[in-house]
């Protein structure tokens, strides 16, 4: 199996339009792809395709429940807790679940053992197959919870084990959510655009992707005349450009509507086809 | 002190855009970069850096490896998978180390230390006579949240010392810890959208987020006019849901140009330029 991450840096640069359409191009040539989208804060894929058929998972984490009667307001959880999640008075326990990374600590520190641990669901992650049989996976934070980490952990355990080609749509940015989708990957694509926000940004996510030692390459999205001196400021920074798309309202237009734009104008399938034979020498072998 | 952050849920609406013009419009705010993970509001002024502070996320585990037995309890208690044994000693890995401390707890040999790590900066520059307070994560780091929590406090600190009226800040994408950290005591929301499926699905999202904090918000919607059937159903949502719509912005070349000029939209004349401006009044009349 080869695993692509997409991912961008600044937000909407063209990740998820990339992500379906390079998805949906290498399905029709007859490769088993299974999509997943790993932006759990914003998952838009499924928007792209007809209604599937899926299973879902809730993702939990674990968080403490304090045993009042046990509890002897000693405050050992407290000192020892490195995210100040977990407050006790007499009669009373707080515990700030938002704060709380799940480690376990305070359960173990406890002398009473007056802690337990609780699951509490942070988000789901959705498994299945589209119509036409490309498998697709989408993870799903709950509206303020803090982390996507868990969500995407979880939702790399959904991959279909006989999938040729795993296309994980990444979330922007370029810490911890970026890391745990990029984790794994053979091959990270960067998607930009020619703005100074674009190469901004697409130097933090290719100084992120090489930290994590994955092999890069870079599409800039959304040229035009005016674009050409960014293909040489890709390069000074130490990316590789596998190819580049055109500011076109046609393409703006189409994933406004939510379709592919390769479905609809099947003169850019060439791109896709080209982008993913460059993507296989770049990468892992 | 009123404090106003420009959101969008779906990266790329044009959250920067907007932010760069009204911090232009203010002429005497203290503006603030609270997407750390891609702060771009810098790239549209001549800023002059006056401090560079760095910023420390949280702590995280060293070993000792000398005293390191490799009995593999660590490994056992950790519940991030970022500690190993490698070769009989346990080793780190630091993308993965959320900094709980329980592998240094409960190590029989003491082998394992907890340190603070500096997770990135935190800047503080002038833009014409404005402060400016931004962040820099370093790459693949975490606590983002943190650092947008160190930038807010930075930025008040200046509002109360030189006695300014208004913040305004730039906010994250997404609806997780950069941007909920970026929103909470605020005293309004301005959601940036754009007329895509995606672009609604996510403003739905991201208003179910700010409601979740309760705060004040209104909508606008950028490049209204690339699909105007789509930026109906999003008028008709704020409609039905109450939220007030404080703009539209046409699709307008003149903004590409302006970020490629390194200038906020609203210093030439534009059809962009124009909305942009009706809208800062009535963000005033709203808000300050």
């Amino acid at each position: 199996m080869y695993r692509i991450a997409i991912l961008s840096g600044k937000g909407g640069t063209g990740k998820t339009l990339v992500s379906t359409n390079l998805a949906w191009c290498l399905h029709e040539t007859g490769l088993r792809v299974h999509l997943l989208d790993a932006d759990a804060e914003e998952p838009n894929d499924a928007l792209f395709f007809p209604p599937w058929e899926y299973e879902e998972k809730l993702v939990q984490k674990r968080v403490p429940s304090v045993d009042l009667q046990k509890c002897s307001v000693c405050g050992e959880c407290t000192r020892n807790c490195a995210f100040s999640a977990i407050h006790v008075s007499p009669g009373k326990a707080l515990v700030l679940e938002n704060l709380c990374h799940g480690c376990g600590l305070c359960t173990r520190v406890c002398p009473q053992n007056a802690i337990v641990e609780v699951p509490r669901t942070i988000g789901k992650v959705r498994f299945g197959v589209f119509p036409g049989g490309m498998h697709f996976s989408e993870g799903e934070l709950h509206i303020a919870e803090p982390s996507a980490v868990p969500v995407i952990r979880e939702l790399k355990k959904t991959l279909d084990p006989s999938a040729q080609v795993a296309i994980f749509d990444s979330p922007p940015g370029a810490s911890c959510p970026v890391v745990e989708a990029v984790t794994g990957a053979d091959f990270a694509l960067l998607v930009s655009e020619p703005t100074p926000f674009g190469m901004h940004d697409l130097k933090a996510a290719l100084a992120t992707v090489s930290t994590l030692g994955v092999p890069s390459g870079v599409v800039l999205n959304r040229m035009d005349a005016a674009s050409g001196d960014y293909i040489a400021q890709v390069e000074q920074m130490g990316g590789t450009l596998l190819g580049t798309l055109p500011f076109r309202r046609e393409i703006a237009v189409a994933y406004a509507q939510g379709k592919l734009f390769a479905r609809e104008f099947p003169e850019y399938v060439p791109f896709f086809e080209e982008l993913a034979a460059a993507i296989w020498k770049e990468g892992k072998a | 002190m009123k404090q106003l952050t420009v959101v969008s849920g779906k990266g790329g609406t044009g959250k920067t855009t907007l932010s760069g013009s009204f911090a232009y419009l203010a002429r005497d705010a203290v503006i603030l970069d609270a997407d750390v993970d891609a702060s771009n509001l810098h790239l549209l002024f001549p800023v002059q850096v006056e401090t560079k502070m760095p910023y420390s996320g949280g702590k995280k585990a060293f070993v000792d490896e000398a005293r390191c037995t490799g009995c593999g309890i660590c490994q056992e208690l950790c519940r991030f998978e970022a500690i190993a044994l490698d070769g009989g000693v346990a080793r780190v890995n630091p993308f993965s180390c959320e900094g709980c401390n329980a592998c240094a707890v409960f190590c029989p040999e003491t082998a394992i230390h907890m340190e603070p790590v500096q997770a990135g900066w935190v800047q503080r520059g002038n833009v014409s006579g404005m402060p400016l307070v931004d962040g820099e994560l370093f790459p693949g780091e975490e606590t983002s949240g943190g650092l947008v929590a160190t930038v807010r406090k930075e930025g008040q600190g200046i509002a109360q010392q030189h006695k300014y009226g208004k913040i305004l800040i730039d906010g994250a994408p997404g609806t997780g810890c950069p941007t909920t950290s970026s929103i909470t005591y605020t005293d309004f929301v301005v959601i940036v959208t754009e007329p895509s499926q995606s672009g609604l699905h996510d403003l739905e999202r991201i208003v179910r987020t700010v409601d979740h904090f309760a705060i004040p918000k209104g909508v606008v919607i950028n490049k209204y006019d690339l699909e105007e059937g789509t930026s109906a159903r999003i008028e008709q949502y704020c409609a039905t849901e109450g939220i007030p719509l404080m703009g539209k912005v046409p699709f307008d070349p003149e903004v590409v140009r302006a970020i490629r000029e390194a200038r906020p939209v609203v210093t030439q004349p534009s059809p962009a330029a124009h909305a942009i401006r009706d809208l800062w009044e009535e963000v005033q009349r709203r808000v300050f």
